[in-house]
C-alpha cells in the first residue's frame, strides 16, 4: 500500500516537474526572451565604464546624444545643428557662425546618420560625422572634445539624407540628395518636375590630417530620390551604392505615385573612377553658394565662409563610373557586408530582402548585359547581378547591419521585429520583437569590416504604453540586445533624446584615452582672451564695450564694473583661468537676452549684453564650481544714456 | 687604483644624479581627484607630478589661507652649489685623499643633509602655518589653536578631506646611496691599509 502510494506520488511529482517546465518555455518565448539575469548583464557597477560608446542622433532635436552601452546611461548631448542654451551653442559669439548658411542663420535641423571615422575599413574613432536633412548640411564632431568642430553646406541638394557615410580610409564622407530639385535652383513650374530635376550625390573630401572637409565634386544624377547609401569596402573599395525611390519621378502625392514601379535601383558609383576624372581637370564649375563652417580649437572661435563655387560631373562623361541595378519595391537601406560582396536592398514595401553580388555586377559590367538605361545610365539585369533573397516572413524591411561572424539583422518596420539571417545561404534564424515600429539597428562597428559582434540596438520609433506616460507626447526608444549567441536576447530599453533616427558604436577603449580633460590656457588665441589677472580690462569704442574678464575658483575679476551706459553693447568675453579637469563655470546677467555661458578650463568665451534699464544688474557663476560658488558673484552698474560716469572696473576693493 | 678609491669616486659622483631626478614628492588625495594632485621637489624646482597640479594645489589652499607655492625659492641656488661643491671636494678626496678623509666626508654629508631636511620642515611648517588672517575658512584645533596644514616631513597624515603623503625620490635615494658607499669606502679602505701594513711587516 504504502509502495503504491508513494509510486504515485513520484508520477504525480515527475508530472508537476514536466508542467512547470513547460510553462517556463512557454513564457520564456511569448514574453521576447528576457531572460533572468538579463540586468546583470546590463548593468554597470558604480564608478565603472561601459564598453562601448553610442551616439545615438536625435533626429528632429538636430542633435547627437552619447550613451553608454550596455548600461543605456545618457552621458552628454552634444549640440550639432540646433541652438542649445545650456551650452550656448548659436547663442555665444564664437559659435553662431557654426549655424549660418546659404538661408542665413538656420538654428536648427533634422539629424539623421552618425558614422564613425576609419582607416583600412576599421573605427578609429577620431570624428563622428553626422548629415542635417532640412537644411543639407554634414557636421563633423571632433572626438577628442566630443564637440561639433566643422559643418559644411551642401549645395545643389534637397532632404540630405543618403548621408553622412565614409568611405574605408575616410577619404570621403558622402551626402546624397533624397529630394531632387531644379539645378541651379530656379523659379520653374513644379509640375515639369520629370526630366528638369536632379539628384545630387556630393563626394567630400576628407583631409587626413586634421579633418578638415572640402567638397571635391557633386555627381549630378537623375531626379530620383537618393534615400540611403553605404561604401563598398574591402573587394568593392572605391564603390558607393545608393538606394532609390521615386524612380517615377512624381512630384505629387507620392505615396501612390513613387510607389508604381516594380523596381527602383540601387546605384552602384565607382568614385574612384571619378575621382580620376576629376583630378585629371574633369568636371565643370558650377557657380552656387553655401556655407564652411569651421570651429578653431586654439581661437575658440569658429569662423564661417562662404563659397562661390562647386565642381559637377555629369555621370555620362564618366563612361564606367555609373550603373544601376533594379531592386524591387522601393528600397530603403542601401546596407553592405563586411566583406563588401553583398549590396542587401531593404524594400521597404515587400516582404523580402534583395541581396546583390558584387562580383556578380562586376561580371555583368564586364559582359556589358544591359538591361536598357536611365537617361543614358546603364540599368544592369535583375538576375545577372542578384545573390539571393532573404524571405523573411516580416513586413517593411528597413535597414540591415551586420556581426562580421556571417550574420546580418535586419528591421521591419511594420511587422515591428529584428530578424536575424545567415549571409550567403540567406536562410532567417531568429527574430525577435520591437516595441515598436522600428527604424535603424546598430552593432557597434557595423558600418566596418571589424563590427564588435555583441550587441545590436534597435531604435524604435513610438513606444505607446512601455514607460510611465508623459501627456500626448511620449519618449522614443531604443532597445539593446545581446547577439553573441545563436538567439538575440532582449536586454534593456532606454528612452532616447529626440528621434533616434540612427546610431554609430564603437568600443570605448578606442575614443576615451584619446578624451581631453581641459584646454591648455598657454595655447588659448581667442582674440578676446586672457592669459592672468593683469589683463583683465574694460574698453569703451563708441557704444560698443568690450570687457576682458577672467573667472577662477571662485570669483570673477573684474566682479564690480561701472560706466555702462543704456543703449551700449556690452561683450563679455569670459576666460576661464582654470586648468583642472571637469570645474568648468558659467555666466549670466539679469536680462540678458541670450543663454548663459558655460566655460570649460582654458576656454573663452563671450555673450552680448544690451541693457535697456538703469540700475545695478548682477551676474553669477551659473554651474556649481566650487565650495564658494554661491559667493562667485558681480555686479554691473548701467546709467542713463547721456550720463559723464568713466568706465571703471575692480576686484575685492 | 685600489677599490675603496673607485667607490669614492662612485660615492661623490652620484648626488650629481639629484640634477635628474626628484628629491622629494608631496601628493595629496581626495574624493575629487581620482588622479591625486602631487609635486615633485627638485634641488632647483618644484615640479608638476601632473600638468598643472601646483596651480591646482595652490587653488585648493587659497580656501584656508595658505599661500601660493612659489616659482622660486633661495635654496634653488643654495642646494645645486651645495652638491657642486661637496662632489668636488669628495672627487678631490678620491684623488688624494686617504680612507679617513672618506669618512670625514660622509660625516659632512650627513650634516649637510640633515641640515637641508631641517630647512625642508622649516619650510613646510611655515607653509602650513603662516595663514593669511583674511582666509576663507578657518579652523581651529579642539583645543582652540589655529589648525594648521604643514604637510608631513617622511609619510602620511589626514588634512582635512585630504591624505597628505611626503616621501623621497630617487634623488634622494642616490643622495643617501653615495654617502652610504663612502662610509663602505672608508670601511673597505681602512681594511687595505690594515693588509697593507701586515703586508709590509711581513716583508
Amino acid at each position: 500500500m504504502m509502495k503504491k502510494f508513494s509510486l504515485l506520488l513520484t508520477g504525480i511529482l515527475g508530472f508537476a516537474l514536466v508542467m512547470t517546465s513547460c510553462n517556463n518555455q512557454g513564457k520564456g518565448t511569448s514574453n521576447g526572451a528576457l531572460t533572468s539575469n538579463a540586468a546583470e548583464r546590463v548593468y554597470v557597477a558604480p564608478g565603472e565604464h561601459d564598453e562601448f560608446y553610442a551616439f545615438i542622433s536625435g533626429g528632429f532635436s538636430g542633435q547627437l546624444s552619447v550613451y553608454g552601452l550596455p548600461s543605456g546611461r545618457l552621458f552628454k548631448v552634444i549640440p550639432v545643428f540646433s541652438q542649445d542654451a545650456e551650452k550656448a551653442w548659436g547663442y555665444n559669439e564664437e559659435t553662431k557662425p557654426m549655424l549660418n548658411t546659404s538661408h542665413g542663420f538656420v538654428p536648427w535641423d533634422d539629424s539623421h546618420h552618425p558614422d564613425i571615422s576609419q582607416t583600412n575599413g576599421e573605427l578609429d574613432g577620431r570624428y563622428v560625422f553626422i548629415n542635417g536633412n532640412n537644411t543639407p548640411r554634414i557636421a563633423k564632431v571632433d572626438l577628442s572634445v566630443f564637440e561639433t568642430t566643422e559643418i559644411i553646406e551642401i549645395p545643389n541638394s534637397g532632404g540630405n539624407h543618403s548621408s553622412s557615410f565614409v568611405t574605408e580610409n575616410t577619404e570621403y564622407v558622402v551626402a546624397g540628395t533624397r529630394f531632387s530639385v531644379p539645378v541651379p535652383q530656379r523659379d520653374m513650374p513644379i509640375k515639369d518636375y520629370k526630366g528638369n530635376f536632379k539628384g545630387a550625390l556630393t563626394f567630400i573630401s576628407v583631409a587626413p590630417e586634421n579633418g578638415r572637409m572640402d567638397i571635391k565634386f557633386q555627381l549630378m544624377m537623375p531626379g530620383f530620390d537618393y534615400d540611403l547609401a553605404h561604401p563598398g569596402r574591402g573587394d568593392s573599395h572605391g564603390w558607393f551604392f545608393f538606394t532609390t525611390y521615386n524612380t517615377e519621378e512624381a512630384s505629387s502625392l507620392l505615396e501612390v505615385n513613387a510607389s508604381q514601379n516594380d523596381k527602383d535601383f540601387i546605384a552602384a558609383v565607382n568614385w574612384k573612377k571619378i575621382e580620376e576624372y576629376v583630378n585629371g581637370g574633369g568636371g565643370k564649375k558650377m557657380a552656387t553658394n553655401y556655407a564652411h563652417n569651421v570651429y578653431d580649437e586654439s581661437t575658440h572661435t569658429a569662423t564661417s565662409t562662404m563659397k562661390k563655387e562647386v565642381l559637377v560631373v555629369d555621370p555620362l562623361e564618366v563612361p564606367g563610373a555609373v550603373y544601376f541595378l533594379p531592386t524591387p519595391k522601393s528600397p530603403h537601406g542601401c546596407d553592405v557586408d563586411t566583406t563588401g560582396e553583398y549590396i542587401v536592398g531593404n524594400g521597404k514595401l515587400s516582404a523580402d530582402l534583395t541581396v546583390h553580388s558584387f562580383s556578380k555586377m562586376l561580371a555583368a559590367i564586364e559582359a556589358e548585359k544591359f538591361d536598357g538605361d536611365a537617361y543614358g545610365i546603364p540599368i544592369l539585369n535583375f538576375e545577372d547581378v542578384l545573390a539571393g533573397t532573404v524571405k523573411s516572413g516580416g513586413l517593411g524591411p528597413l535597414h540591415t547591419e551586420f556581426d562580421g561572424e556571417g550574420n546580418a539583422y535586419t528591421t521591419f518596420f511594420i511587422s515591428s521585429e529584428v530578424v536575424k539571417w545567415k549571409v550567403g545561404t540567406w536562410e532567417v534564424v531568429d527574430r525577435q520583437p520591437c516595441y515598436y515600429s522600428v527604424g535603424h539597428l546598430m552593432i557597434p562597428g557595423g558600418n566596418s569590416r571589424k563590427p564588435f559582434g555583441k550587441y545590436v540596438l534597435a531604435m524604435n520609433k513610438i513606444t505607446k504604453d512601455r514607460y510611465l506616460p508623459t501627456g500626448p507626447e511620449v519618449t522614443q526608444s531604443a532597445q539593446l540586445y545581446d547577439i553573441s549567441g545563436e538567439k538575440m536576447e532582449l536586454l534593456l530599453d532606454f528612452p532616447t533624446v529626440g528621434e533616434p533616427h540612427y546610431a554609430a558604436g564603437i568600443a570605448a577603449d578606442i575614443v576615451k584615452a584619446r578624451s581631453k580633460k581641459i584646454y591648455n590656457l598657454s595655447e588659448n588665441e581667442h582674440k578676446y582672451g586672457i592669459q592672468t589677472d593683469a589683463d583683465v580690462r574694460v574698453e569703451r569704442n563708441g557704444k560698443e564695450v568690450h570687457i576682458y574678464m577672467s573667472m577662477i575658483r571662485s570669483h570673477f575679476n573684474p566682479d564690480n564694473i561701472e560706466g555702462i551706459k543704456v543703449g551700449d553693447k556690452v561683450y563679455f568675453h569670459v576666460t576661464n583661468l582654470e586648468q583642472d579637469y571637469d570645474v568648468p563655470h558659467g555666466v549670466s546677467v539679469l536680462g540678458a537676452n541670450t543663454a548663459e555661458l558655460l566655460i570649460m578650463p582654458g576656454q573663452t568665451e563671450s555673450f552680448v549684453w544690451e541693457p535697456k534699464q538703469v540700475g545695478v544688474w548682477p551676474f553669477y557663476c551659473t554651474d556649481f564650481c566650487s565650495a564658494l560658488h554661491q559667493e562667485m558673484q558681480g555686479y554691473i552698474r548701467v546709467s542713463p544714456e547721456n550720463s559723464n560716469l568713466d568706465l571703471s572696473w575692480s576686484l575685492g576693493e | 687604483m685600489n677599490k675603496s678609491k673607485i667607490l669614492m669616486f662612485l660615492a661623490a659622483l652620484l648626488p650629481l644624479l639629484l640634477f635628474v631626478f626628484p628629491l622629494w614628492k608631496i601628493t595629496l588625495e581626495a574624493p575629487q581627484y581620482p588622479t591625486p594632485l602631487g609635486m615633485y621637489i627638485h634641488i632647483n624646482d618644484f615640479s608638476d607630478a601632473n600638468p598643472h597640479d601646483i596651480k591646482n594645489i595652490n587653488l585648493m589652499n587659497h580656501y584656508v589661507g595658505m599661500k601660493y607655492i612659489p616659482d622660486a625659492i633661495p635654496e634653488f641656488k643654495i642646494f645645486p652649489l651645495g652638491i657642486i661643491i661637496t662632489t668636488v671636494l669628495g672627487l678631490i678626496i678620491a684623488f688624494y685623499g686617504n680612507h679617513k678623509w672618506y669618512l670625514y666626508w660622509f660625516i659632512m654629508m650627513v650634516l649637510v643633509s640633515a641640515a637641508g631636511l631641517y630647512d625642508f620642515y622649516l619650510w613646510e611648517h611655515d607653509y602650513g602655518y603662516d595663514l593669511d588672517p583674511k582666509a576663507i575658512m578657518k579652523f581651529t584645533n579642539p583645543d582652540g589653536s589655529v589648525m594648521g596644514f604643514q604637510p608631513p616631513l617622511f609619510g602620511s597624515k589626514d588634512i582635512l578631506n585630504f591624505t597628505a603623503h611626503s616621501y623621497p625620490q630617487l634623488g634622494a635615494y642616490c643622495l643617501g646611496l653615495g654617502m652610504a658607499v663612502s662610509f663602505v669606502a672608508y670601511l673597505l679602505g681602512r681594511r687595505e691599509k690594515k693588509n697593507q701594513v701586515l703586508r709590509h711587516e711581513a716583508s
